[in-house]
């Protein structure tokens, strides 16, 4: 495993700790690229505040910037990031406790 | 490292390998204690399936078959989407522990992205659905 990925995990985590953050990346998910000014009017944030934002969405490569028609800038999701921090979760959501205690149950109540 | 690649849990149980084995090997056995529903095909390679209420569903492949001492599957990797082909590995492994079994369970790949796969998922990512639909648009077009 590359010493990067933690660092890539950890700012996935980063990103998703701050409301404004899941807002922008869950538009971008559901209604696809959008430029900063488009961004601003969809949703309750100032458009100051979406720039800062994206900027550290682009920095943690969550987004990407694209060149759009009229040098407007288009911001658009970057699922690869994303995917590194669900591993991690998914080591922490496979629950092995609850089923070996369910074991021990039915193996003792067929005993009985 | 905080990136858990591993996950091992052991647990004393009262009863013989024999009677365990048949619990973590059968569909009846499995469908008691771990999954809602289950099949089975016990043997290398054969499938086994669990559901877990009405939307979970684990396909599990059956890897190693060595009774009443261990027992392998691979299965697919929890939120990872489901077209994705990485798989963690789970083996049991069954020790006779006086009159009981000492059961332990070891999960492991977690961590398995490799270098070389997670080039492949960052970069390939400039592809994804913005290509995916281009494609669908000249095919379109050339109809």
């Amino acid at each position: 495993m590359p010493p990067d990925i933690e660092a890539i995990a950890e700012q996935v985590f980063v990103a998703l700790a701050d409301p404004s953050r899941r807002a922008l990346l869950s538009e971008l998910a559901a209604a696809g690229p959008a430029t900063g000014t488009e961004l601003a009017c969809r949703l309750p944030i100032t458009r100051q505040a979406i720039a800062k934002h994206l900027a550290l969405l682009t920095e943690a490569g969550l987004v990407i910037a694209e060149p759009g028609e009229r040098r407007r800038v288009r911001y658009r999701l970057r699922s690869a990031p994303m995917r590194v921090a669900q591993q991690f979760l998914a080591a922490l959501a496979r629950d092995w406790d609850g089923p070996l205690v369910a074991l021990q149950q039915h193996l003792d109540k067929l005993e009985e | 490292m905080g990136f858990p690649d591993r996950i091992e849990r052991t647990v004393e149980l009262k009863q013989a390998p024999a009677r365990v084995w048949t619990a973590l090997t059968t569909a009846e056995g499995l469908a008691a204690w771990f999954g809602d529903t289950a099949t089975i095909d016990l043997r290398p390679g054969g499938s086994a399936r669990m559901t877990f209420g009405e939307e979970h569903v684990a396909n599990m492949r059956v890897e190693r078959v060595d009774e009443p001492s261990a027992f392998g599957f691979t299965w697919h990797i929890f939120g990872l989407p489901e077209e994705d082909p990485r798989r963690t590995y789970v083996e049991f492994t069954l020790e006779p522990n006086g009159n009981g079994t000492r059961l332990k369970v070891v999960e492991t790949g977690f961590a398995q992205l490799s270098e070389e796969a997670y080039k492949v998922a960052f970069d390939g990512n400039t592809t994804g659905w913005a290509s995916e639909l281009g494609e669908l648009v000249t095919y379109l077009d050339a109809a």
